[in-house]
């Protein structure tokens, strides 16, 4: 166990005793090495955001254990850091206040704070707009602006949740290549959650694929290409190919399940 | 409304944008203006015709002038005021205007304190409520019972408790708002959204930093929408404690009116009881948009 994480056994039952018992995850058993992109993709409801937050241990698990650095995940540390997929900026302090919330926590003085953060700022290409507020920045920008904040903390495992969901396709592209430099520039570890196919194989070092609900690891594929990558060719119609395979096949039988539930729910009312 | 954050140092970043932005502003400065005008002018018209219908009926005889005095009479009152209240306002005599002043500063008084009062401690019983869970089983059953009393059902105790005088009435607008409010804060800060939530744990955040940092800040819009809402209640319970113990301010001296058969006097007293109401709600929405400068003007 010297991967920077590693799941083992891991299991998530929601509502667990209760009638509306939800099984997330079940029997995960993932290694994240340091400095490793990892890209986690799976049909929806799959738990893939779950698996995010037990690792960042806003949530336990059921069953099985969490590691970081060999030592059991007990709840969250600035050095795990999540980044949401909804909006997650506080609207009520600057993009320079929400780069320095978590110095501001640790009791950071105001002038470190205000250096420190503009320091990131500038990082992410957003120095000149320290001083606005989040609604005055585009979804992009938000984005950049709460990677920031999870950089100035010092955080050295970056937790995405389909971070750029919400964006279009434009800005997505821009995102991705930014977030790669970011990663390359710093030697963050991330672990990256996306339902995306194209959008893994882009990123990944490696791409797990989960399956649905309750989520297993159906497949671990390392990506072997040199970056940057082009998104056409060849080699990334291959990997794209395999993945689209394998999710296609889930998401059937996800679906199916999920209209047998909805038929059995129907004929019970 | 040219909000805070637009003019805001930083505000022009982008020096391609900035050149374009005087122009900008300027047309749209312009075109608030013209919105504005608009507004005001069917605001005139609105209450033209109300006072245009009164003031024919009553030229034409077609109402009594002693039960239902046009406006340009009762506003003429303002001239006799003094001699009329000075004995029920109670405040000495400055000049004939300034009794009316008067009333209307206790009046304001009276409501601004109980409402500042009862956010505040609202605010912290309702905050207490939602952070320690046995503080929240000892009080909300309790103040679920007490919020549903009208402002004015508190009157009486107010009068026996607090005897004729200004305390009496800021009680009632204190009463009258309180458990609502406690009660709005624990849904407040439990509506908080739990993204918001998470990402300060992420970051470090420990209980009460997550509470003071972002617990509150994010409920504070709620909380002010629901002050904002309470306000006529609250503007009602004064004025109705002033018209049956207090004696004092806006709400006695519509009362002092009736028992005089000074309909003038009442009118007059009506009509700054709606004016001075209807500027409190416009100052509330002033001070939202100042003191909630992250959200924007449309919301409020």
């Amino acid at each position: 166990m010297d991967g920077t994480l590693a799941c083992v056994g891991l299991t998530k039952v929601w509502n667990e005793g209760t009638d509306r018992e939800v099984a997330a995850l079940s029997d995960i058993d993932v290694e994240v090495r340091a400095g490793e992109f990892l890209v986690v993709i799976g049909p929806s409801g799959c738990g893939k955001s779950t698996l995010l937050k037990l690792l960042a241990g806003l949530e336990s698990p059921t069953a099985g254990a969490l590691l970081h650095h060999g030592q059991p995940i007990t709840g969250p540390h600035v050095d795990r850091s999540l980044i949401f997929q909804q909006p997650s900026l506080y609207p009520w302090l600057s993009a320079r206040d929400n780069v320095a919330f978590g110095l501001k926590l640790q009791g950071v003085g105001r002038k470190e704070r205000r250096r420190r953060a503009d320091e990131f700022l500038r990082q992410v290409g957003l120095r000149e707009f320290a001083s606005k507020l989040p609604h005055e920045l585009s979804g992009g920008m938000q984005q950049r602006v709460a990677i920031a904040r999870a950089l100035c903390v010092g955080a050295e495992i970056l937790l995405m949740d389909e971070p750029f969901a919400a964006l279009d396709v434009q800005t997505r592209y821009q995102m991705q290549t930014f977030l790669l430099d970011i990663w390359r520039g710093s030697g963050k570890t991330v672990v990256f959650v996306t339902h995306h196919i194209d959008e893994a194989v882009y990123l990944a070092d490696r791409v797990v694929v989960l399956t649905a609900r309750p989520g297993r690891v159906l497949d671990s594929v390392p990506i072997d290409m040199p970056r940057p990558r082009s998104v056409i060719g060849p080699e990334f119609e291959r990997y794209r190919a395999h993945f689209v395979e394998r999710l296609r096949a889930e998401v059937a039988r996800a679906f199916e399940e999920q209209e047998l539930v909805e038929m059995l729910d129907t004929r019970i009312k | 409304m040219i909000g805070r954050v637009a003019t805001g140092p930083g505000a022009a970043p982008v020096p391609r944008i900035a050149a374009a932005l005087p122009a900008r502003r300027r047309r749209a400065a312009g075109r608030r203006l013209v919105e504005t005008a608009q507004a005001g002018a069917w605001w005139v018209l609105s209450v033209g015709m109300v006072v245009a219908v009164w003031e024919a009926a009553a030229a034409l005889k077609l109402i009594d002038p002693v039960i239902l005095p046009p406006p340009h009479e009762f506003i003429g009152e303002i001239r006799n005021q003094a001699q009329f209240l000075m004995p029920a306002v109670g405040v000495e005599r400055t000049g004939a205007n300034f009794v009316a002043l008067t009333a209307i500063a206790a009046s304001l008084q009276r409501v601004l304190l109980g409402l500042f009062l009862a956010f505040v401690a609202g605010v912290c019983t309702g905050g207490l409520a939602f952070y320690f869970g046995i503080v929240r089983k000892l009080t909300l059953p309790t103040v679920t019972l007490l919020a549903p009393i009208a402002p004015v059902a508190w009157i009486p105790l107010a009068i026996v408790a607090f005897g004729i005088g200004d305390w009496s009435a800021i009680f009632v607008v204190f009463v009258g708002i309180y458990f609502t409010l406690t009660l709005a804060t624990v849904k407040a800060m439990t509506n908080v959204e739990r993204v918001y939530l998470d990402a300060a744990r992420v970051l470090g955040a420990r209980r009460p930093q997550v509470m003071f940092y972002v617990v509150l800040p994010a409920s504070i819009p709620a909380l002010f929408d629901l002050v904002r809402m309470n306000l006529f209640g609250a503007w009602m319970g004064v004025l109705a404690a002033e018209m049956v113990g207090v004696n004092t301010g806006l709400g006695a001296i519509v009362m002092v009116g009736r028992q005089m058969m000074n309909m003038n006097l009442t009118f007059l007293g009506m009509a700054m009881i709606g004016l001075v109401g209807y500027l409190l709600d416009a100052a509330f929405g002033q001070v939202q948009r100042r003191v909630l400068w992250w959200r924007r003007a449309t919301e409020i």
